[in-house]
């Protein structure tokens, strides 16, 4: 089996068609690019675009079932990068992303916490992140990697919200958001809303943490406004890291603009680049959080 | 409505009584940022209830022995350490509330975060609930204020629905004294004596009636539920009981009335109808079809039509693209939530059933219900004690389930409607579609072939089977009324379908591991089974085997029951251990059932016991054909006679603010559109977030092909003319598209009828006019229909509140979806404008067609009159062709920089939306629109619903290039997008009757909805 084949036997990732974007590499290079294992399984459902971005990227990417890693823990080992996809694990059931974290706690435990401690990466998305936080992998101040600090918790407004939001990169450390001062974003979740006790919030503070912030169309702080914070989190937080910067999780989806023509307004921008003579692009930018993670190896 | 604090449940089929036990109740209570227990109380305070402050619970009740300190550890893996807190066995104190209102499910209805929490314990502790332990939830609310017992009862009926869920209350003294709530374990139970009946036929013509109509007379006297068995029906099952020699076994009589039913055969469809010897769908709908392949030839790119789950069409050389949408009216009308979710789920199994199994990849929605507003209610009995659910309580319900099912798919839902009329209130259209993508080949052999072949296992994955859902199919064959039966509920459950779904379109499906695969829908098992045995030729199912949710249900319910997420595969036997370990590994139920066989004959076992045999053929093709004769007299309304507003300001922003034309932004913002990461253009456009009428979607990744979707509906027109409506209705949801950028030469077509009272020949005669107009007006744009589905008897008959008996038919309603291929979504065109000084054009002249417009019903409103009319929007499909060829040309050369499509409200409607959209002023001068040359009330210009037209802005630098390419169309250049806010319209005078602003504009696009 090559290379290609294992990563992604799935419909939706054709390996007969010419990549469009400069991110690409080719197959004799892919030896020392890192490898990502996306997770899937029991309502996980962005697992196919997450592992995509990562390939566009540059990395190889295997989804892996979670009753497969249960079975294999070790497997874990072959992997620099693991990703917590978006998705609705167990229909939010007991609270967002905790049964799923409660499988992990239940069988593997030990084993997602000596990768969590290595020189390796993790990103959990939208209901990643919730299970990022309920598994303690985020904030995990002190290094308390296994305890849970924080919670994301029903929006303000109490309703699912599917829409753009404009982030501001507000960490020096986290690896995931180099390179990106703002990022538009699309957002959809029904429980967005960061909470924990303030001694947590002080130490995101103190230890450069808060990744990612909701503000507005200027760059202002959103202030909880909505719609710029759409679920009413403290501190405007979309996103938080670890203590290390390696560990990101947050509740905006970057592989959901994974191409220009994602973008919400972006036949506008069309139509003043086309005016203007210019050609269009054509990947999006929230790719640019899964090429940081691969540079992070590469570079 | 009195709710008994404590009550036994009776329900068709056995007793189901509220236990009390020695069960662990776990009570968890959020004590930072408790938004759940804020919306309740907002909500209870909104609907006029004394209620201070609320404080919602989650519930678990385990039902298993635990000792203390696991029930301990099951509490923290329930509840969230940093928000929430516990209490186990006892109530939580210092919650001030003057009353407790516990909210439950009734026995047996699926319980989703219980299936969860079981398996959660028994993760934790590697130890399974055996037999009768289980784990269910409920909501526990603490109210606060003024409130009698009678109120209390009262929020609980608002909260909850009675045919699903129980209610328990009590108020602080009680709940003192006893400690808290009671512990209940919600077990079914049934009586544990099974047997097989046999139904005499040999009865009078009326009893014979009495089970087609009321079902099978069980011993207790009560009657089973209905079989929408007709006479001639009936006594040919008669006969063919009497040539055997001995009477139906009540599973046989149960599983002809499935297979049967106007809901699986479409028998109005297939019925001779007056002269047409091939009826409506051969005769009209296939026929089109069929002419326009073979016209197309080489370019035809339809692959599987009208014969599997779903239709397909070529998308690349590599995949196919499939389509199918639904209906779910009936089970929305008894519980909104649940039939919508299970609408939804349901339809993607239609993808997923689809040739080896496609893979869903958009959602769609389609929302007809009675005005929200509208209060008077309406009652399923003539004493009056069941009212029938309201339409905001039905739209409410509706957009929650597609909300809940979708979402939690993650498919994503860039596509929908809603509509408003008064035909709606007794029973809602919910329309529900799901396109799929699929390889054209898999392993070198063509996807879209399935075969069960004689020899293969009978396998059935996914959920397990109960009462719910039993008579879905016969149900909706029938009337909505008194008697309806509360079992044809169905509760969705969106997460046991994902692992099914996962675990068969991304895996067992290219592993090769099955020969054929169906869904589980209407008839559940009774119509997969022997669908698929069709392909064999025969099945022997042994029903015993087939897992259940609670002991003890009868074989007549195991083999109609519609149970939710199953699928029906059949599986040779050399796969068969490969199959069911990977479904094992991805945590999806799969179980032998039995084996197909080519002996011709359908037989079930129950514990080894024959207890059915019935032929295919008779079972499959013993229906008698029905021979239908229809009339239709068109009706003669009066011509509206009124002035023009003086204010025709005032009346645009009125029109802009009608349910039918106002943002119902709330949908789309919660409705995940998104996921997947192939939205090119949603639901919503331009900084003003405008509704838009179409969607594209980029399936692949790495390619700039898309799909474009779009809808139309055009139900008032069938108050004049069904045959227009649904040309109307055609060409609204082919212009749609071709305004987004579609080419009509890569478009598909889809039809889905809901009618009511078929059995009437007027009705009937309106059918076949607008069957005929689809025929002619497929034929004519050359857009095939590749798949489409009919629900023939929408009505509600009831009671008024003075008791007077009434009957609440639908409108004869046609929804036409198109889909498309566009080959660069870099070329497809948003419906905002995008700079100052772009050129407004108006693309298509404009009549006087006012007919049944939302025009004239807002007059109507206003005067306290019925003004229809008589001149119906009439589309000329030979014209409209020509100009959709040439519209896609200009959006290949990019002349076009926004677009959108007129539709209900017209021009006027369609410039404001523009204005909002961009967040850009515009001026527009009447008196250079293209219009008839009669035509000459600017309100008329304005409102006039004539089809097959486009507004457009355009670069001017592309002027030239623009109008030479529309040369010779009726298109003319009527006004600018300005750099201000103004919006203005000049009459044909030079006059201005319109002049306000954008943000005007905007409050009243978005005023209607604005809290909901």
């Amino acid at each position: 089996m090559s290379n290609n084949d294992k990563t992604l036997g799935k419909d939706s990732f054709r390996r007969d068609i010419p990549q469009t974007t400069s991110l690409s590499r080719t197959s004799q290079e892919s030896l020392a690019l890192p490898k990502v294992l996306v997770l899937t399984g029991y309502g996980i459902n962005c697992e196919e675009e997450t592992a995509k971005c990562f390939e566009m990227a540059g990395a190889t990417a295997k989804i892996v079932h979670i009753n497969d890693l249960i079975e294999n823990p070790k497997q874990l080992d072959d992997y620099q990068i693991m990703a917590f996809p978006g998705g609705f694990s167990y229909g939010d059931d007991t609270g967002s992303g905790n049964a799923l974290a409660n499988k992990i706690k239940n069988n593997i435990e030990k084993e997602i916490l000596d990768f969590a401690k290595q020189d390796k990466l993790i990103i959990g998305i939208c209901n990643g992140f919730q299970i990022l936080t309920n598994l303690g992998l985020v904030p995990a101040k002190d290094k308390a990697y296994g305890e849970r600090q924080a919670v994301l918790m029903h929006n303000a407004h109490a309703r699912y919200e599917c829409r753009w939001i404009k982030l501001k990169n507000t960490s020096q450390k986290c690896v995931w958001t180099r390179n990106i001062d703002t990022l538009d974003c699309p957002v959809a979740h029904g429980e967005g809303n960061f909470y924990a006790e303030k001694n947590i919030i002080d130490s995101l503070i103190k230890n450069d943490q808060i990744a990612f912030k909701y503000v507005k169309p200027d760059n202002s702080p959103a202030n909880q406004e909505f719609p710029f914070n759409p679920n009413g989190a403290m501190l405007d937080i979309a996103g938080v890291c670890d203590e290390s910067g390696r560990i990101l999780g947050l509740m905006p989806h970057p592989e959901r603009f994974n191409s220009f023509t994602n973008e919400y307004d972006w036949p506008k921008e069309k139509e003043k680049l086309l005016r203007e003579g210019k050609s269009l692009p054509t990947i999006g930018k929230g790719l640019q959080v899964f090429k940081n993670a691969v540079e992070y190896f590469t570079k | 409505m009195p709710f008994p604090r404590f009550r036994d449940i009776f329900c068709a089929g056995g007793l189901l009584n509220v236990l009390k036990n020695m069960a662990h109740r776990i009570e968890v209570l959020t004590h930072v940022n408790d938004t759940r227990s804020k919306v309740m109380t907002n909500k209870l305070k909104s609907l006029g209830f004394n209620v201070k402050n609320s404080t919602v619970l989650e519930v678990y009740t385990v039902n298993k022995e635990f000792s203390p300190e696991k029930i301990t550890k099951i509490a923290n893996l329930l509840s969230n350490s940093i928000s929430q807190k516990y209490k186990i066995n006892e109530p939580f104190k210092n919650i001030p509330f003057d009353f407790a209102l516990e909210i439950g499910f009734l026995p047996g209805v699926t319980d989703n975060i219980a299936t969860t929490a079981r398996e959660t314990i028994e993760d934790a502790f590697k130890e399974k609930f055996l037999g009768q332990e289980s784990v269910h939830t409920s909501m526990l609310i603490f109210l606060e204020g003024k409130l009698t017992q009678e109120d209390t009862e009262k929020i609980g009926s608002t909260l909850a629905n009675d045919l699903i869920q129980r209610i328990h209350i009590k108020d602080k003294s009680q709940y003192d004294k006893e400690n808290g709530m009671d512990t209940i374990v919600p077990k079914v139970n049934l009586k544990e004596e099974i047997s097989v009946d046999l139904v005499d036929l040999n009865i009078s013509e009326e009893e014979l009636l009495k089970i087609g109509k009321e079902g099978i007379l069980s011993k207790d006297g009560t009657r089973r539920g209905p079989l929408a068995l007709e006479k001639d029906y009936l006594y040919a099952i008669k006969k063919y009981f009497e040539k055997l020699g001995r009477s139906p076994t009540d599973i046989e009589l149960e599983s002809l009335a499935q297979t049967w039913s106007e809901h699986c055969k479409h028998t109005i469809f297939a019925a001779e109808l007056d002269e047409t010897k091939d009826g409506l769908y051969k005769g009209y709908i296939k026929k089109a079809t069929q002419e326009i392949r073979k016209k197309k030839g080489k370019n035809d790119f339809c692959v599987s039509v009208f014969s599997d789950n779903s239709g397909a069409i070529i998308f690349d050389e590599n995949y196919l693209i499939t389509d199918k949408a639904e209906t779910h009216n009936s089970p929305s009308a008894l519980d909104p939530f649940g039939g919508s979710i299970t609408g939804i789920v349901g339809v993607n199994r239609d993808t997923i059933g689809f040739g080896q199994g496609a893979k869903p990849i958009i959602n769609k929605y389609g929302f007809c219900t009675g005005f929200p507003e509208d209060k008077e209610p309406i009652y399923k009995d003539k004493a009056l004690k069941k009212q029938a659910l309201s339409p905001r309580r039905i739209l409410d319900g509706v957009v929650a389930g597609v909300n809940s099912g979708g979402n939690q798919s993650g498919i994503p839902t860039p596509q929908g409607f809603v509509c408003f009329h008064d035909g709606y209130k007794g029973k809602p259209l919910i329309f529900v579609g799901t396109v799929g993508v699929i390889p054209r080949e898999i392993n070198g052999k063509s996807s879209c072939e399935k075969l069960a072949k004689n020899g293969d296992y009978i396998v059935v994955i996914g959920g397990r089977v109960g009462q719910d859902g039993i008579h879905g199919a016969t149900f909706s064959s029938e009337a909505l009324s008194e008697g309806s039966p509360a079992t044809a509920v169905q509760i969705g459950d969106p997460i046991t379908q994902k692992k099914l779904s996962d675990a068969i379109v991304k895996e067992a499906r290219d592993m090769e591991l099955y020969t054929s695969i169906t869904d589980n829908g209407a008839g559940g098992l009774s119509c997969s089974v022997a669908e698929m045995a069709k392909e064999s030729g025969g099945c022997e199912v042994d029903l015993d085997k087939v897992p259940l949710k609670y002991p003890n249900l009868e074989p007549w319910k195991i083999w109609i029951s519609e149970s939710q997420e199953r699928m029906t595969l059949s599986i040779p036997e050399e796969k068969l251990e490969r199959f069911t370990d990977l479904m094992t590994r991805r945590g999806v139920e799969a179980t032998v059932i039995g084996k197909f066989t080519e002996s011709g004959h359908c037989i079930v076992r129950y514990k080894g016991e024959k207890i059915m045999d019935i032929d295919m053929e008779f079972l499959h093709d013993g229906l008698p054909e029905k021979h239908l004769v229809s009339i239709y007299t068109k009706p003669n309304h009066t011509e509206p006679d009124f002035e023009k507003p003086e204010n025709l300001t005032e009346t645009l922003l009125e029109m802009l603010a009608r349910p039918n034309i106002a943002s119902y932004e709330f949908i789309p913002r919660q409705y995940d559109h998104i996921v997947q990461g192939t939205a090119v253009l949603g639901p919503l456009q331009g900084t003003g977030r405008v509704i838009s009428p179409s969607s594209v979607t980029k399936p692949f990744l790495e390619t700039n092909k898309g799909i474009i979707c779009s809808q139309g509906i055009n139900p008032s027109y069938s108050e004049i003319d069904t045959y227009h409506m649904a040309a109307c209705t055609i060409d609204t949801a082919i212009r749609n598209a071709v305004a987004t950028g579609a080419p009509i030469s890569h478009m598909a077509l889809m039809d889905n009828f809901c009618w009511c009272s078929s059995t009437e020949e007027e009705r009937l005669g309106q059918l076949k006019s607008a069957v005929k107009a689809c025929y002619d007006y497929s034929v004519a744009f050359e857009t095939p229909f590749i798949s489409g589905k009919d629900s023939m008897f929408n009505d509600f008959k009831g009671f008024d509140r003075e008791g007077n008996s009434i009957k609440i038919s639908v409108p004869p309603t046609l929804l036409a979806s198109s889909i498309s291929v566009i080959d660069d979504i870099t070329k497809s065109i948003s419906l905002d404008p995008k700079f100052p000084g772009d050129l407004i054009y108006i693309i298509g002249e404009t009549s006087d067609e006012l007919g049944a417009s939302e025009y004239f019903a807002h007059i109507s409103a206003k005067q306290k009159e019925k003004f229809i009319g008589n001149k119906v929007p009439k589309v000329d499909a030979i014209k409209a062709k020509t100009l959709y060829e040439k519209f896609n040309k200009a959006t290949q050369d990019r002349l076009i920089s926004s677009a959108l499509s007129p539709s209900i409200g017209g021009l006027a409607v369609t410039l404001a939306k523009k204005a909002i959209a961009g967040q850009l002023g515009m001026e527009i001068d009447l008196s250079k629109i293209p219009r008839e040359k009669t035509l000459d009330r600017e309100d008329f210009l304005l409102f006039s619903e004539t089809q097959s037209r486009f507004v457009v802005t355009i670069d001017p630098n592309k002027r030239e290039e623009f109008e030479k390419l529309f040369k010779g169309e009726k298109i003319a250049h009527v006004g600018q997008i300005l750099d201000t806010q103004e919006f203005t319209i000049k009459d044909l005078n030079g006059e201005t009757i319109v002049d306000t602003d954008v943000k005007t504009l905007e409050e009243a696009y978005k005023s209607t909805f604005k809290n909901y």
